[in-house]
């Protein structure tokens, strides 16, 4: 057995120590190496890695799904413009909001999850790897689909919520909402893969020591979120099957003539909808925290408040939903109740508001631009949360219902709301995934372009939407005397546009060119500033014992580490779900060619489902046989995970 | 280099865990509640679209009792086999495991079989109507949980037989048990939708 961490050498010989934390070191590697070639990286399970990709994955969805929003706004620039005509209009913002939402919001910050909260919680990786090895490639193919079928002229035209009978068989032509429908499903699974991670790293895999009120607050924020995930997405996941149904065999759940209801579909959908805003916002919180407790220096304020407002918006995000239903006419009563949860569930986002003020007060704050994007945050954000409670009013709501000033308040929340953390995110953790430092500068200009260029944009929509102006109408007659401020937007989002290429440039640049970052650039309180940037394949050398709530802060001089894992294969520490006591070692999967050879026969399921139903008994026996290679272990990996012979004795 | 002090030696930890102390029966956890959540929705829908008729079964028959009922017997004598296959799996009993876990695998490949004559005795087509859209929803999707299911105790009794077994395969066998009471236990209520609610409501 190659126990390098058990001999322990007197405690007093560094030389020894040094030389065996050497051997530890290349042990590790060897044990958690990353396969290359191409075959290997198509089999590595390495969550660092895997996140890295789905970061940039998201990204570049992003960045096609905001282009697309480019040439919307180059087509309302002017009234009576012809530059797109109306069916392609209906195809551009049924793309841009659906990848928005589906292709980059929700995976982007379960993205940082994948990466982050391994590093955060002292583990040498992510539960379920393999797992989380094939909800990137389902994301990816899934991605992938919906774009190629906007090229090819079928892209989904029925709006991000894609509401029958509009979107039904009667009245959505061609296979578009089929496609629609089954990208929902793609990120569904890709989504609940990564949510039961989370929840099983968090609650099984902290380092000892860190009971349940020591988790990192941006931990805390991802626990909330894939909760939620967990609970909302089953009712998406129903209702676009019901849908598809619809549309692919005859079946009639949204169709009242044969006694189905096209508002089961509303139901369905925000029931899922409304914690979806939230799934994307919640994050966000934690990354502000994160940001707000390393810049000000001092742990943040209310850590306890903090916590139970993130899983008090959890629960109440899921008694909102029939908020965006206000103008079906469902009964006054259930209409106030909903108006009176929606109003109810801005108190913890106060709690939480104020928590940070109280953390920012008096404090030596750094205003480097993590922080500043942070500050944009609170600006943008509390805008956009102050029009969603006048739209919880209901005489308002109806009044604007369909309006732009829909449109403004909903990109208030989201790009304010998780956006500019996000982006405070990527400068905050850059040095982390990259080793090297974005470009302060650069930086900073990039933050007051988006900032002034987001506000450009979308102020002027709250206006347009008291104008009278509907969304989702491709062109507008000149005498409605919409047209100046609609030029104002779209100048904007030339602005914001400047803002997004100077990020990629820096981004790009600064990768062999940035500032050497070293361990701990900002000075940050968590554990994942302990390792090395960008860290090593295992994470740890040692798993740490965390002594409180600021983990690296709070760390007494002599640094205790756990010792006795394994070091000759893949073996990792669980421990309790309240105090972080050690329970047990299990020793994870090596990488494995199979959960991508399952996810493309995921995927060509999925695509095919969209054609024929016979895809079903076409497809179960290959993802059969995808799914036993993946599990099926071979004697090498079983040898390395058989128990100690002493335990083995033990046992019998 | 800094001394770090040697805290905590986890070294004579066992590296495997049975039940909720393990990593896995957390894995096996989350997703029956993602399922769950899917059955719970799933039956909500289906008295939602109850309330928007006078009539339910809208102009149809109801669905004839008894390959539903056989099938719910068998899924509750199949809980015995999985009861003892879990405790032979906790117990590392290898020759007991393989016959509860070969008798478990039969009522499962059973109750599938029974699915076959259970679609036709529903009396319906789903696309009758709203009511046999969601009926057939609900057996179709409890179905492919027991077909999923089946699948996994087939696999496991392979390997059970042919090896390479490790400690944690006996933690997988002992899951497999669980996520079988699971489906079981949905089949009660699932069962009392579709063949009582219309007799009932």
């Amino acid at each position: 057995m190659n126990d390098d961490a058990t001999q322990a050498p007197e405690p007093n010989e560094v030389g020894a120590e040094a030389l065996e934390d050497d051997a530890l070191r290349r042990a590790l590697e060897r044990a958690w190496c990353v396969p290359s070639g191409v075959i290997g990286r198509l089999s590595v399970v390495d969550h660092r890695t895997i996140g890295i990709r789905y970061i940039v994955t998201a990204f570049v969805f992003f960045l096609i799904a905001g282009a697309l929003a480019g040439v919307m706004r180059l087509q309302l620039a002017i009234p009576d413009n012809h530059f797109l005509g109306p069916d392609r209009y209906n195809q551009l913002f049924t793309v841009h909001g659906t990848a928005m939402m589906f292709l980059f919001a929700v995976p982007v910050m379960e993205a940082f999850g994948v990466y982050l909260v391994p590093l955060m919680l002292g583990a040498r990786s992510i539960a379920f790897p393999r797992l989380n090895a094939f909800s990137y490639y389902v994301f990816l193919f899934g991605g992938v689909m919906l774009f190629v079928a906007l090229v090819v002229n079928s892209g989904p035209d029925a709006g991000w919520f894609s509401y029958v009978p509009l979107a039904g068989p009667d009245y959505g032509a061609g296979k578009r909402s089929d496609f629609w429908a089954q990208l929902i499903t793609f990120t569904e699974v890709a989504g609940l893969a990564i949510a039961v991670e989370i929840v099983a790293t968090t609650l099984k895999m902290r380092a000892p020591g860190m009971s349940i009120d020591r988790i990192p607050l941006f931990v805390w924020a991802m626990l909330a979120t894939s909760f939620m995930v967990i609970f909302a997405m089953p009712s998406v996941v129903l209702s676009s099957t019901f849908l598809l149904l619809d549309r692919l065999v005859g079946t009639h759940f949204y169709n009242p003539a044969e006694g189905g209801d096209a508002l089961l579909w509303q139901h369905l959908f925000w029931f899922f909808g409304h914690p979806e805003v939230y799934i994307i916002f919640v994050p966000a919180l934690g990354i502000v925290s994160s940001i707000i407790t390393t810049f000000t220096g001092r742990p943040v304020f209310g850590y306890t408040a903090l916590v139970l407002s993130v899983i008090a918006t959890g629960f109440l995000g899921f008694a909102v939903w029939v908020h965006h239903m206000f103008a079906t006419g469902l009964p006054q009563l259930g209409l106030s109740y909903f108006t009176a949860a929606s109003m109810v569930i801005s108190i913890p986002t106060g709690v939480q508001i104020f928590c940070w003020i109280a953390s920012l007060w008096r404090s030596r704050l750094r205003l480097e631009t993590p922080m500043l994007f942070v500050l944009g945050f609170f600006a943008i954000f509390v805008l956009g949360g102050l029009s969603g409670v006048t739209l919880a009013v209901i005489p308002f709501n109806l009044q604007v219902h369909d309006t732009f000033y829909v449109v403004a308040h909903f990109h208030y929340v989201l790009i304010g709301g998780a956006v500019f953390p996000l982006i405070g995110g990527i400068f905050y953790w850059y040095p982390k995934m990259t080793g090297r430092m974005l470009d302060e500068s650069w930086g900073r200009v990039t933050f007051w372009a988006l900032f002034i260029g987001f506000n450009v944009t979308f102020f002027p929509m709250h206006l347009l939407g008291f104008m009278g102006m509907p969304r989702r109408v491709y062109t507008y007659p000149a005498e409605l005397g919409w047209g100046t401020l609609n030029l104002i937007s779209s100048l904007g989002a030339l602005l914001l546009t400047l803002g997004g290429a100077l990020l990629i440039a820096n981004v790009v640049r600064s990768r062999h060119s940035g500032r050497l970052a070293g361990n701990d650039p900002w000075g940050g309180d968590t554990l994942e500033w302990s390792v090395t940037s960008p860290p090593p394949v295992y994470n740890f050398l040692h798993i740490p014992v965390v002594e409180g709530r600021n983990a690296l802060w709070d760390r007494s001089p002599d640094r205790p580490i756990v010792t006795g894992i394994r070091s000759d294969r893949r073996e990792v520490l669980v421990t309790s779900v309240t105090d972080a006591e050690p329970v047990h070692t299990t020793v994870f999967p090596e990488p494995s060619i199979w959960p991508f050879l399952c996810a493309v026969v995921t995927s060509a399921f999925f695509v095919g489902s969209i054609f024929t139903p016979w895809a079903l008994p076409v497809a179960a026996v290959p993802l059969a046989v995808t799914l036993v290679g993946w599990f099926w272990p071979n004697r090498r990996d079983a040898a390395k995970r058989q128990s100690q012979p002493a335990l083995q004795e033990q046992r019998a | 280099m800094t001394q770090d002090r040697r805290a905590l030696d986890v070294s004579t930890l066992p590296d495997y865990a049975f039940g909720h102390k393990g990593l896995i029966w957390w894995g096996t956890v989350g997703f029956m509640v993602i399922e769950g959540s899917m059955f719970v929705i799933a039956v909500i829908a289906y008295f939602y679209l109850r309330l928007k008729v006078d009539e339910w079964p809208p102009s149809l028959p109801n669905p004839d009792l008894f390959a539903g009922s056989v099938n719910l017997a068998v899924v509750l004598i199949s809980c015995v086999p999985a009861f003892f296959a879990k405790a032979a799996a906790e117990r590392f009993d290898l020759p007991r495991l393989r016959l509860w876990l070969a008798l478990l695998t039969f009522f499962g490949i059973a109750s599938l079989a029974l699915r076959v004559f259970e679609f036709p005795a529903l009396n319906c087509r789903w696309d009758d109507n709203a009511y046999g859209s969601i009926t057939w929803l609900l057996l179709g999707l409890h179905t492919s949980h027991v077909a999923t299911d089946v699948v996994e105790s087939l696999v496991l009794f392979v390997l059970m037989m042919t090896g390479p077994i490790d400690d944690s395969r006996f933690v997988d066998v002992s899951e497999n048990s669980l996520y079988w009471y699971f489906i079981v236990a949905w089949w009660i209520p699932i069962y009392l939708t579709i063949y009582f609610a219309p007799r009932w409501l």
